[in-house]
């Protein structure tokens, strides 16, 4: 089956970070294919790459990176929420003119459309949030 | 081919941000020609309430927008007639959302239809996406 995957509250606050990516690693080895996953509302917050959890805690940004890695997945995180937020990568940076930006590796900043095609696209579109 | 979307709000319009951010999703999924379906249910009720103000919360009073689906061909908006009850409101509380039906010679029509918690189970349980707010 073809799943989407919306994760819609940030990392650490709240555990809809971690189930989404939990059953993300689930449907992979079960042979499922993930066409996307969108972060949106508190969870773009999941694609900074500047969150330093202590040591003896999980990654969460730096597990999805991997993730995307491993098995070529999408990860969007949707560009006004991010703009909100403060999350920018390094085209948004210079056209917002900040100093900065802070996406992580594996990501990608794109419009809410592309959570709509999410869920044209997929068999399933799963949210994971409130 | 087309899919059934319903976007399912659920939470008050201020205090936290889903409301304008479901809101934001509805407009840009408008532009992708689905078959777009809302509800409202719980606290998201007071999404669609009238007069509202906002000018002493310092946060923008997005309620206007509501008026304006119906030129986005949306116009199956469903409120939940158990949570409406449970607030001590009543359809005249809320905003007079209409669309003009093209197959009726544009005539004006109400697109907020009242339904019950079991109508409404049925109308999730026909969707394609639902996208919970």
């Amino acid at each position: 089956m073809k799943f989407s995957i919306l994760v819609s509250e940030g990392p650490y606050t709240h555990e809809a970070a971690d189930t989404a990516y939990n059953f993300t690693k689930a449907a992979l080895e079960k042979g499922h294919e993930i066409f996307r996953i969108f972060f949106y509302h508190d969870g773009v917050n999941n694609g900074t790459r500047l969150a330093t959890p202590p040591q003896d805690d999980r990654n969460i940004v730096n597990r999805w990176s991997t993730l995307a890695q491993e098995h070529d997945i999408d990860l969007v995180l949707c560009v006004a929420a991010a703009q909100r937020r403060g999350i920018a990568d390094a085209d948004e940076a210079r056209r917002n003119g900040k100093d900065a930006d802070n996406m992580a590796p594996g990501f990608r900043i794109s419009g809410l459309g592309q959570l709509i095609e999410a869920g044209i696209e997929a068999d399933r579109l799963i949210t994971f949030g409130d | 081919m087309s899919k059934r979307f319903l976007y399912v709000n659920r939470k008050a319009p201020y205090g936290t941000i889903y409301a304008l951010e479901s809101l934001e999703v509805v407009l840009i999924g408008a532009a992708f020609e689905q078959d777009v379906s809302l509800a409202f249910l719980d606290d998201g009720v007071f999404q669609l309430t009238r007069g509202q103000q906002t000018d002493e919360l310092g946060v923008k009073n997005f309620s206007p927008t509501y008026k304006a689906l119906g030129d986005y061909d949306v116009n199956k908006i469903y409120v939940e007639r158990e949570s409406l009850e449970a607030r001590g409101l009543t359809l005249d509380d809320l905003l007079p959302l209409t669309y003009e039906d093209e197959d009726d010679d544009w005539a004006e029509k109400d697109s907020i239809k009242l339904v019950s918690a079991a109508e409404l189970a049925e109308i999730m349980e026909a969707q394609d996406v639902v996208l919970s707010f």
